[in-house]
Order: structure tokens, then C-alpha cells, then sequence
């Protein structure tokens, strides 16, 4: 049996790597990759916590990330597109003008 | 057995992320992606979440992840000149950082002493029996069902949202 | 022990077939076509031209293997064997008689749908990898695709899941057992008309044949996202659509047409006979109806099918409520 550490381990680990994409990256779309893996590895909490807390509350909580996951996900790439469309570039550091 | 495949989904997961992170093209870092998240199925299964490891494969891989890699060659990204990491030295020295907070505090805080609350009713052959589907279903339904409806108002939104901003012109 | 030797066997035994049947489709098609355009189609080789696919096999084996210039390597590579697994692994979970499946799941139904949702990965890479206009547009105009209609295929089953009350595939079979009045099978191609017409129609667009065959519209695109590939690549992509159709049949077959139930025949002689129809019905559709123009294409998926998808939900939620 795989003891609840390794997951929690594992999950901030994980979201660790997400922060140092934000951090570090500059292509926006990097950027959102990164904060969907952070997103998932809470997800993996969640489940890791469900599984041995014997409660089935957190896989539907894992449910509720999903979908505001891909809101978020639809949302984002529409505007990633309109900026494309206006500056030209997806370099979060180049897009500094607040009119278009 | 358990072990061996959670060492296998484990270190993928973990490699994948980084290789994410680290690579130029943003259509190689899609990909480690979603290597990442089908590590990450892997895991759900072994932690008998069968209904939302398919659903989270589903979701991610086979929509959110189509759309990134739709974007990725809509616009045209090709890889970036420099190596992302080294031309961000403060980026990075700031994130490795923040990293390291997270985990020595996991590792100090919580750790393998992990003190669990009291446990719920659904433990693993109880949820096996009725079946899995079943189990979230009636959980699902029951006690989250206005958070449940209410997420079809964020997903409405969004979907207003993502039309008003693709879209070119607003008459 | 004996349970692992017993499900290799079947996978071998399930795999085999399968491959044996991409063949074939590949004559069948050929030969319907033909017909219906009064020619004779593959004469030559074997009666019947029966070892055509044989020989176009070792063919395509010998041919040189050709990688663009600048192509992708690795992405190059990867995309025909990225789209042909989900091809094959989604028979793992289909029921092809009563104790003939290789395992069911209890999330059987989300299995083949997570599955097949992958395919599209290996079309929008080889579009990418090539690094060629064609197989780029190609590549773009089937992601676009196949998420849209992604929506109407996963929504027109709904409706048999709800009448089964489960996600596994072979409960789903054992749901439609018996008949109406003695003479109608309790199929779910009746109570769920509409579903099944939806079904049809959105896994037709997902499998990229005719009308819908936009990703490789030979008279525009030259031949869309597999422009660039020669070989057994290119024969990896095209056993991977014929996979693929078996695979939505089988689907079809299983959700619509009570699967392996049947009078007289044995139960997987029922099966592989409903595959047969719905193959069939494929071939033809592909001989009769011209090409979708893009828009209409999109327009179809988001303003027709998607609402009728949901009318067909609501109406059977509001039946189940009724009878129950």
C-alpha cells in the first residue's frame, strides 16, 4: 500500500514545478500549461486525500475543478487570441500597453 | 506491485512536468503536458477513482489540451530562441525558492507523521461494491447539487466570454 | 495464472481479427465503391482480387520511407503511431458475445470515449510535424472538428446511458435484452431514435470519412494531414481509420442494436453481422454524398446536432421520469 505522503509528495512537487513555470517562463500559453499542472496537482490532493479519508467528497471536488478548469482554459485562449491579434506576440513581458 | 506502478506514474508525472517547463517549443511543452496528466490518470486508478481518471482524461486530454495545441499552431509559435530558463535568472531564482518553501514545509509540516480527521463512510471495498460511478453519482447529486448547478452558469459564461473575446469585431 | 494466459489469448485472438478485418475493409470498400460506380474494382490479384490487400500490404512495406526536409522529426514519427493505438486499445472493453469481452469495465462507456478522443492527437501532430501548408490546414480543420462534434457524439449517448443506468458496456448490452409485445427487440435504436441518428451522424464526422473528410479533402488539400508521409506511415494512418470505423460500428452496434442479442445465430455471429451493416452503411455514404464546405460543416455540428442532442436528452429524461 502506497502510504499518503508519497502522493502529498508527489502532488507538491508537482506544483512546485507549475510555480517555477509561472515564474519563469514568458510565453503566455507556457505560462497557463503551467497553472493547469498546479491545478492538477491538487487535484491529485484531493483524490489521495478522498481515497484515504474513506470519503468520496473530495473526488467531487476534483469534479468541480475540472470544470471550472476548462472555463478557464476556454476563456484564457480567447484572450491569448485577441492579444495575439493586437500586439502581435504571446511574450507576457511585451504586452505592457493598457490600450490596444 | 503497487509501488512499482506508483514509482512508474510517479516519476513520468514528475518528468513530464519538469521536461514541460524546461523545453523551447511550446508544442513539445503541450506534449510533456499531457504526458504529465496520463501519468496522472494512472494515479486515480491506483487511488480507485476510476470515474475520474476517464473524465479527467476526457477533459483534459481529449478537449483542453486539443484546444492548447489548436492555439499553438492557429498562431504559429515556433521555439523560442533562448533557453527559457537561463535568460530569466531572477525568474528563476525566485521560483526555485518558492519551490523549496513548499516542499521543506510539506516535508517538516505535515510529512509521514500526517495526522488523518475521522474517516467517512466510503471506504475502498464499500465503493467498489457499488461501483465507483455510482458512488459519485449519488454523492453528486445529493449533497452538491446547487454547487452542481451552478457550475453550468460558469461554463455558460465562459462560453459567452470565449465568443465575445474570438471574436473580431463587436457590432 | 490461468486468468492471464485466458485474457492474452483473447487480446491475440481480438487484435488478430481486427487487423484481418482492416484489411478486408480496405477490399470491401473498394469493391462497393465500384459497384455502385459500375466498375469492376480489384480484379487481378487472387479471385475476386481477393489478395489485394495482401499486396498492397507488401507494398507499402517496401516503399521508401520518405521525412521532409524540415520536418519534426520526432513529432513526425510519433503521430501515425499516436493515432493508430487508440484505434485498436478501444476493443478492450467491447462485448463481442456473452462472456466474450476482454474486460468490463465499470466505466466502460468513458473509457471508449476518453480513448477515441486521443485519435485527433495524431492527426493535428502529423499536420504539425510535416511542415507543410496542406497538412497544416488539414491538421487545424480536424482539431476544430473533432472537438465540435465531440460534444453531440458524447451528449446522443446520454440517453442510453440513462436507460441502462450504467457505464459499463456490457450491462448497456444486457439492458436491451427481450422484446416489446413479442415481436420488437427492446433495442435502443427505437426508444432512442434520435440518439442513434446523432450517433451516426457525429461518429461519422469523427472518424473523418465522407461527408465530412475536410482533414483530407483530396480535391483542395492534396491529401491533408498525411500529405508528407510514404510507407508504413502512411499505412499506419490508413489502419488506423479503418480501425477506427470498426471500432465506432462496434460502438454503434453495442449502444443501439442490443450488441450480440439476437434469435437463432449465435450471439457473435449477431455481432459481427450488425458491425457488418453499419460498415457497410459507411462505405456507401462515402460513394453517395459529396463533401461538406467548412462552414457548413461547423454550422451543422453547433446549430442542428447539438440542440437536437439535447432535446433528445430532455425528452428522455421526462419519458424515464413518466414511466417510473
Amino acid at each position: 500500500m502506497v502510504p499518503l505522503w508519497a502522493y502529498l509528495f508527489l502532488s507538491a512537487f508537482l506544483f512546485a514545478v507549475g510555480v517555477v513555470g509561472v515564474a519563469t517562463r514568458r510565453n503566455a500559453l507556457v505560462i497557463f500549461m503551467s497553472i493547469e499542472l498546479m491545478l492538477n496537482a491538487v487535484n491529485l490532493s484531493f483524490v489521495a486525500f478522498a481515497r484515504f479519508l474513506h470519503s468520496l467528497d473530495g473526488q467531487v471536488f476534483v469534479f468541480f475543478v475540472m470544470t471550472v478548469a476548462a472555463a478557464e482554459v476556454a476563456v484564457g485562449l480567447a484572450i491569448i487570441i485577441a492579444i495575439f491579434r493586437n500586439a502581435e506576440t504571446v511574450n507576457v513581458d511585451e504586452v505592457h500597453l493598457l490600450k490596444g | 506491485m503497487e509501488w512499482v506502478l506508483f514509482l512508474i506514474f510517479a516519476l513520468v508525472a514528475a518528468g513530464a512536468g519538469v521536461g514541460m517547463v524546461l523545453q523551447r517549443s511550446p508544442i513539445y511543452s503541450a506534449l510533456c503536458l499531457i504526458l504529465a496528466l496520463f501519468a496522472q490518470a494512472g494515479l486515480y486508478v491506483l487511488l480507485g477513482a476510476e470515474l475520474i481518471a476517464f473524465v479527467h482524461i476526457f477533459v483534459y486530454a481529449g478537449a483542453i489540451m486539443v484546444l492548447f495545441l489548436f492555439v499553438i499552431m492557429l498562431l504559429d509559435l515556433r521555439p523560442e530562441d533562448r533557453s527559457p530558463v537561463r535568460s530569466n535568472p531572477v525568474g528563476v531564482s525566485v521560483g526555485l525558492i518558492l519551490a523549496g518553501l513548499l516542499l521543506a514545509e510539506l516535508a517538516l509540516g505535515v510529512g509521514p507523521h500526517i495526522a488523518l480527521g475521522p474517516r467517512g463512510a466510503y471506504d475502498f471495498e464499500t465503493v467498489r461494491a457499488v461501483g465507483n460511478t455510482q458512488a459519485v453519482g449519488r454523492i453528486l447529486f445529493r449533497e452538491y447539487l446547487i454547487p452542481f448547478e451552478l457550475t453550468s452558469v460558469i461554463l455558460l459564461a465562459a462560453m459567452v466570454g470565449a465568443m465575445v473575446l474570438a471574436k473580431r469585431k463587436l457590432e | 495464472m490461468d486468468f492471464l494466459f485466458a485474457t492474452i489469448l483473447k487480446i491475440a485472438l481480438v487484435m488478430g481479427l481486427v487487423l484481418l478485418a482492416v484489411a478486408y475493409l480496405t477490399w470491401l470498400e473498394r469493391k462497393v465503391i465500384a459497384d455502385i460506380q459500375v466498375r469492376y474494382g480489384p480484379s487481378r490479384v487472387g479471385r475476386f482480387g481477393l489478395l489485394q490487400p495482401i499486396a498492397d500490404g507488401i507494398k507499402l512495406m517496401f516503399k521508401e520511407d520518405i521525412v521532409p526536409a524540415n520536418a519534426d522529426r520526432l513529432i513526425f514519427l510519433l503521430a501515425p503511431v499516436i493515432s493508430i493505438i487508440p484505434a485498436l486499445i478501444v476493443f478492450a472493453v467491447i462485448p463481442f458475445g456473452p462472456s466474450f469481452v476482454i474486460t468490463d469495465v465499470n466505466v466502460g462507456l468513458l473509457y471508449v470515449f476518453a480513448v477515441t478522443s486521443l485519435g485527433v492527437y495524431g492527426i493535428v501532430l502529423a499536420g504539425w510535424g510535416s511542415n507543410s501548408k496542406y497538412a497544416l490546414l488539414g491538421g487545424l480543420r480536424s482539431s476544430a472538428q473533432m472537438v465540435s462534434y465531440e460534444l453531440s457524439l458524447g451528449l446522443s449517448v446520454i440517453g442510453v446511458v440513462m436507460m441502462a443506468g450504467s457505464l459499463s458496456l456490457v450491462d448497456i448490452v444486457e439492458a436491451q435484452k427481450g422484446s416489446w409485445y413479442g415481436i420488437l427487440p427492446r433495442w435502443n435504436v427505437i426508444p432512442q431514435f434520435l440518439g442513434f441518428v446523432i450517433f451516426l451522424v457525429s461518429s461519422t464526422a469523427e472518424l473523418n470519412r465522407a461527408p465530412f473528410d475536410l482533414p483530407e479533402a483530396e480535391t483542395e488539400l492534396v491529401a491533408g494531414f498525411h500529405t508528407e508521409y510514404s510507407s508504413m506511415k502512411f499505412a499506419m494512418f490508413f489502419m488506423a481509420e479503418y480501425a477506427n470505423m470498426i471500432g465506432a460500428s462496434a460502438m454503434a452496434t453495442t449502444l443501439f442494436l442490443g450488441g450480440w442479442q439476437g434469435p437463432l445465430l449465435p450471439p457473435v455471429i449477431w455481432f459481427l453481422l450488425k458491425v457488418f451493416c453499419f460498415l457497410f452503411l459507411f462505405v456507401w455514404l462515402r460513394a453517395t454524398v459529396p463533401r461538406f464546405r467548412y462552414d457548413q460543416l461547423m454550422g451543422f455540428g453547433w446549430k442542428v446536432l447539438l440542440p437536437l442532442a439535447l432535446v433528445n436528452l430532455m425528452l428522455t429524461a421526462a419519458a424515464l421520469l413518466i414511466v417510473s
